[in-house]
């Protein structure tokens, strides 16, 4: 095959596309600047949230000043006064959490009686759980304290109460555990960039060349339909795979700041190979995903239409993409089959290293089938008059 | 040289069912002559122009353009031709030298050939002032001229225009008919289609009248006024159309 007008076509088609700003918005702006900005804005929130001081009413405690004096001295929570319309503040999200103290509390504590914390929430609302879990984590500690002190003073070992205990030991390599973390939204990120980079290329060199009047043009010269679609192609898969590079580049800056200028202790420990893998297995799904875009694009009126088909696209390959990461989804030989979703959970394997070569070979192959079907279906329509003229 | 024998073309509709755009047509373009096609719009002229540049494929019958059968070697026709359409538009994004350094490159010119072709197409059009400005911001006139310097870009023995000079004003309509016409003055074989009277009157040695897909009567101006027995070739078209009605 004379590759000759397929590199002019591609040359053309990338210049043409570079100078248009919608392109540079697409391809650079969104994944380098808006989609970091967003991820950091998120963790930013996310991590103010997390130091913000939980306003909590304390009901009762009048009698028992050491208990609340300890709950202040605490500096986690704004004590706010008791307000008999408590639980109307936590609905509508005004206080977080009450904890009601009993007023004999400290002195039935002493006196070894039974007496009880209760503590009021907004269940599922997140924030009212946080205020929630560290007023149960402080009363715990304090009755563990207590517990303690009263052996020691009986003269009666620790182990009256707790027998044994039950430990945790990780036996996965710092980089296992950052794979699996990391695993999770990689490919997520990854399928999203190729098929967001490959929209707008797509769109701009089918439907925008027919309502701009140039494929007439283009059809007139003597360049093969086969070579004109396979520069276009490559054109589409340039955008991709830059799209997905960019993002990629940009979130792992993103992470090193935040690890690096202490916003977040962030698990770092990735193998450098297992990402390397990562962006080679996607090669093959970025031309499925940038052939079937330019098939999508060639089939629609305009550039409209084409965007309403290409949409539900985005949808149908972020689903997959984030059932891989689901727990309790793993590698298997019929999945291996399902595009997106397989190159989605041998992602996931390779972060992990726990990655097998048969795995590979099914997954690469398959996509490699699916591609090659891809360009072969764009070639096909790209040659159809029903399809070129369609009005 | 252009001949069509029995060139058809019949699109399928969903609603409307069978359209013989084009119908059994048969005729023939010679080399230093201008062939007009003359209809009235959804007479079946674009069709067959198309057909001609190999844009659409016959349903039945062929043509030879240059030699070269449309069906069986559509590249060797495209790079035969030089085609020009109001629907053949310009890429906005390039400047109007690229445009037509793409299409010298897409009919496989060398650069060390290529660039001394522009430059010489560029004086003889008046291109050089516009030469490096992006094709949206161009006037009307400069656009159509980028179009000819594009279809003329690797010497074409045949020229195809489909209406082209729908949509122009005064001045960008006489460039483009000047240049049919010394194309046709070059011995190139010009096939040209219109529903303007007065410029077929101006330009053709030979004039086709289509309508409903068929070329209904074909000859020289001076042919179809005597087989008719009319003076102006409005009233010849009319009546030609009529007879066939």
């Amino acid at each position: 095959m004379n590759l000759r007008p397929v590199a002019i076509v591609y040359r053309k088609e990338l210049r043409d596309l570079l100078r248009d700003w919608r392109t540079i918005m697409s391809m650079i702006v969104v994944p380098v600047v808006i989609v970091p900005m967003i991820i950091l804005g998120v963790l930013k929130v996310v991590n103010l949230t997390m130091k913000e001081e939980s306003k909590v009413m304390l009901l009762g405690g009048e009698g028992s000043p050491e208990s609340v004096a300890a709950l202040r001295r605490l500096n986690k929570f704004d004590l706010v006064p008791a307000s008999a319309d408590f639980t109307n503040l936590i609905s509508t999200k005004k206080i977080r959490a009450a904890v009601e103290i009993p007023n004999d509390f400290d002195a039935a504590v002493e006196g070894e009686r039974k007496t009880t914390i209760r503590i009021y929430t907004y269940e599922g609302e997140p924030k009212s759980m946080q205020a929630a879990g560290q007023l149960e984590e402080f009363f715990q500690h304090r009755r563990e304290e207590l517990v303690r002190r009263r052996l020691q003073e009986r003269r009666l070992p620790e182990t009256l109460l707790a027998p044994f205990e039950v430990k945790r030991s990780n036996v996965a390599s710092p980089k296992q555990v950052t794979g699996v973390v990391i695993g999770m939204i990689l490919p997520y990120l990854m399928i999203v960039m190729c098929l967001a980079g490959a929209i707008y290329p797509a769109v701009d060199l089918t439907a925008g060349e027919k309502e701009r009047g140039t494929l007439e043009t283009l059809l007139s010269s003597p360049v093969a339909r086969t070579h004109l679609v396979l520069g276009k192609v490559l054109v589409v898969l340039t955008g991709s795979l830059a799209t997905a590079a960019l993002s990629l580049s940009a979130n792992g800056l993103g992470l090193l700041v935040i690890h690096f200028g202490k916003f977040a202790k962030l698990p770092l420990a990735l193998d450098p190979l297992a990402l390397a893998g990562v962006c080679v297995v996607m090669i093959p799904l970025a031309i499925f995903l940038s052939s079937v875009a330019i098939a999508v694009g060639l089939f629609a009126r305009s550039a409209k239409e084409a965007n309403t088909y290409l949409q539900p696209m985005l949808l149908l390959a972020i689903i997959p993409a984030l059932l891989a990461s689901l727990p309790g989804i793993d590698f298997n030989y019929r999945l291996a089959f399902i595009p997106v979703l397989n190159m989605s959970l041998l992602c996931k394997e390779l972060l992990t290293g726990a990655c097998h070569w048969g795995h590979v070979l099914a997954v690469f192959g398959s996509m490699t089938v699916y591609a090659a079907l891809a360009v072969a279906a764009a070639v096909a329509l790209f040659k159809r008059e029903s399809v070129l003229f369609r009005t | 040289m252009i001949e069509a024998r029995a060139l058809t073309k019949i699109f399928h509709h969903r609603r409307r069912g069978q359209i013989r755009a084009v119908d059994d047509v048969h005729f023939r373009c010679e080399p230093g002559r201008i062939f007009g096609l003359l209809g009235v719009n959804g007479a079946g002229k674009t069709t067959c122009l198309r057909l001609l540049a190999t844009i659409l494929g016959p349903t039945a019958g062929t043509a030879t353009v240059n030699g070269f059968d449309i069906v069986t070697a559509p590249e060797k026709v495209r790079a035969s031709i030089g085609f020009l359409s109001t629907a053949t538009a310009l890429y906005g994004r390039l400047t109007a030298f690229e445009v037509v350094e793409y299409f010298g490159r897409l009919h496989g010119l060398a650069d060390s050939a290529l660039h001394p072709r522009i430059d010489a197409l560029f004086q003889a059009l008046a291109m050089n002032e516009f030469r490096d400005r992006r094709c949206d911001k161009l006037s009307t006139g400069m656009k159509q001229k980028t179009s000819i310097a594009r279809t003329l870009v690797h010497d074409p023995p045949v020229m195809i225009f489909d209406e082209p000079t729908l949509g122009l004003d005064v001045l960008a309509a006489r460039t483009v008919l000047g240049f049919i016409r010394e194309c046709g003055q070059r011995g190139k074989t010009v096939i040209f289609s219109t529903h303007v009277m007065s410029e077929v009157e101006k330009l053709c040695d030979s004039i086709a009248i289509i309508h409903g897909g068929r070329i209904l009567a074909e000859g020289a101006l001076a042919q179809l006024r005597e087989r008719t027995g009319l003076e102006s070739l409005e009233d010849i078209f009319i009546k030609v159309v009529e007879e066939h009605a």
